[in-house]
């Protein structure tokens, strides 16, 4: 039932997010040229959701801002599952000072207030390793690089802690015995039966990718306009309260249904 | 209790010490030093100025070199000029942690309040349960600088109640208006997380042997809940309080940064936007060592709570 109703919102968010360009096409509007002449139209047949101070339309920068962030929540879980995997299955099963130093490691990340860290981090000028500030796919590769410095914890926590109790269990003694290389074990017998607690512990870092992402952008620090992203829409509808407050409704309503589709589905996953 | 003090402390002076150097080099590996910043100020500034300039500020030395002597500086108490402000470091910092401190201290107690009576709530009557887990999930996942803004267009624009930001000129009843809506968003983040762990302990607890045992006796279902339930209940709580405390001080930097309130997160957020280093990076280690201590503080309070762990 969760489960479903998880996948049912970000579905329904990923459609939104590939039909961009199709629906642009259909509405014949461009996301992100102004139209300084059709400024705050209210919700028409041409603009299903009306358009922005700059006359843009809201509901096609809210379809971009979907491939935006499902992007970066997708990216940074994959980044930090993959990070987060290999460091748990590594403590679990080399133990002894590798194990203790690195879950420290995590510990220390964990108990860090992440956002002040990540701003600090995010103002970081990547100009000089060769990104130009300002590019989406720049903003993007920075942002989901950043996040996953803090992601892979909690991932590694739960796979660490998944691994140790298979790695103690009979089959695992058994294939030793016959003779299976340490990297058989792990891949073939402790690694398949890892993989739910690891399942949800990436549903809850696409879910904390996207808020993440959503108040680095509203902060302006992370997706620059004109780039849409939910984010940076809500930091101009702050702007915008007193002229148009009704702008600030849709960007919020879309980071809702995308944190809450990805804990709907953890919680799915973990009955 | 002795050694898990010191092993606490060596623990948190270990992260400092390495979340300060990760930083310091970080931001020493951008352009812009404060030379380059005077420089583009005053366009009479030559070459060689720059360069005796860099000299006189150490500017010229290693990385390395300008973070042992920029750490051993901080041990000794001096935290150094703030460019932005153009006052010290330790004069700025003073009534902003204060600031922080006032917001977070209401946030909490506001959403410990209405969390505990919302998880009560559902553990006592099963069949608002689901009601109280929607309201949970909808809550965590809800962006706080989102429900700020919300409002802020409810009750500063609409209904004109209530200021939009910033913070009041005297204390008293107009420092309290100015505290509400900030407070009000920053709890309703945290308020979810109290309502959903609070809820599943207490119908945990609830249904251990002694609760019915005190039932039986014809204890009250108040008292039972709050006599018999709530201590038992209450060190996963505190738990929960403890590994919040970072998401909490973050939430205070999206608060005062939407509100316009001077307070920590606010000076973070303004340093690094105005390159101003070495406040951003000394204020940002005090937030890290508030944010420590705050979970410090929760752990201790589990032990006092329950023998088993101390």
């Amino acid at each position: 039932m969760r489960l479903r109703l998880g996948l049912l919102l970000l579905g329904l968010l990923a459609a939104a997010g590939l039909s961009a360009p199709l629906a642009a096409g259909w509405l014949g509007l461009d996301p992100f040229a102004p139209d300084l002449f059709n400024r705050f139209a209210p919700a028409s047949a041409q603009n299903p959701l009306g358009t922005d101070d700059l006359g843009r339309d809201v509901l096609l920068r809210l379809m971009q801002g979907a491939r935006v962030s499902l992007a970066v929540g997708v990216a940074t879980a994959l980044a930090a599952t993959l990070l987060g995997t290999a460091i748990g299955l590594l403590a679990a099963w080399r133990g002894g000072v590798v194990d203790a130093v690195l879950m420290r490691l995590a510990d220390g990340l964990l108990a860090l207030p992440a956002l002040p860290v990540l701003v600090v981090l995010a103002a970081a000028d990547t100009g000089r390793i060769g990104l130009p500030r300002g590019e989406p796919a720049s903003d993007i590769f920075r942002i989901v690089a950043i996040l996953s410095v803090f992601g892979w914890v909690g991932v590694a926590r739960l796979a660490r802690a998944a691994a140790l109790s298979v790695l103690a269990r009979d089959y695992v003694r058994a294939a030793r015995a016959l003779g299976a290389g340490e990297a058989r074990v792990l891949a073939r017998h402790v690694l398949p039966n890892i993989a739910g607690p690891i399942a949800i512990a990436a549903a809850l870092t696409v879910a904390g990718a996207i808020l993440a992402e959503s108040t680095l952008s509203f902060l302006g620090l992370g997706i620059a306009p004109p780039a849409a992203s939910w984010g940076n829409m809500l930091a101009n509808a702050q702007d915008l309260v007193f002229s148009a407050p009704w702008v600030a409704v849709w960007p919020g309503l879309a980071i809702l249904m995308a944190v809450a589709g990805c804990t709907l589905v953890a919680d799915g996953l973990r009955r | 209790m002795i050694r898990l003090l010191a092993g606490r402390a060596v623990q948190i002076a270990v992260t400092l010490a390495l979340l300060s150097l990760a930083m310091f080099l970080l931001i020493g590996l951008m352009p812009g030093d404060p030379i380059d910043l005077a420089l583009a100020g005053d366009p009479r500034l030559t070459a060689e100025d720059a360069a005796r300039l860099r000299a006189l500020h150490g500017l010229d030395q290693p990385l390395l070199t300008r973070y042992l002597a920029w750490a051993a500086a901080l041990l000794r108490g001096e935290f150094g000029y703030s460019r932005l402000f153009a006052q010290p470091v330790a004069q700025i910092i003073g009534p902003a942690l204060l600031s922080t401190l006032v917001l977070l201290g209401a946030a909490i107690a506001v959403s410990a309040v209405l969390g505990l009576s919302l998880g009560a709530l559902a553990a006592m009557r099963p069949r608002l349960a689901p009601l109280a887990d929607a309201i949970a999930i909808l809550g965590q996942s809800a962006p706080s600088f989102w429900l700020g803004i919300l409002l802020i267009i409810v009750f500063a624009v609409t209904l004109g109640w209530l200021p939009a930001g910033g913070s009041a000129e005297a204390g008293g009843w107009e420092a309290l208006r100015f505290l509400l809506l900030p407070v009000a968003t920053l709890a309703m983040a945290n308020l979810a997380a109290y309502a959903r762990h609070s809820a599943a302990e207490l119908t945990n607890v609830l249904r251990a042997p002694w609760i019915t045992a005190a039932r039986a006796r014809g204890v009250g279902e108040m008292r039972l809940l709050l006599r018999h339930a709530a201590p038992n209940a209450a060190v996963p709580v505190l738990q929960v309080a403890a590994l919040d405390a970072g998401s909490l001080v973050g939430g205070a930097l999206i608060t005062e940064t939407l509100f316009a309130r001077p307070g920590m997160g606010k000076l973070i957020y303004d340093a690094v936007m105005g390159n101003d280093t070495n406040l951003a990076l000394v204020a940002l280690l005090l937030v890290a060592l508030v944010t420590m201590l705050a979970t410090l503080a929760a752990d201790l309070g589990q032990r006092a709570l329950d023998p088993r762990l101390a």
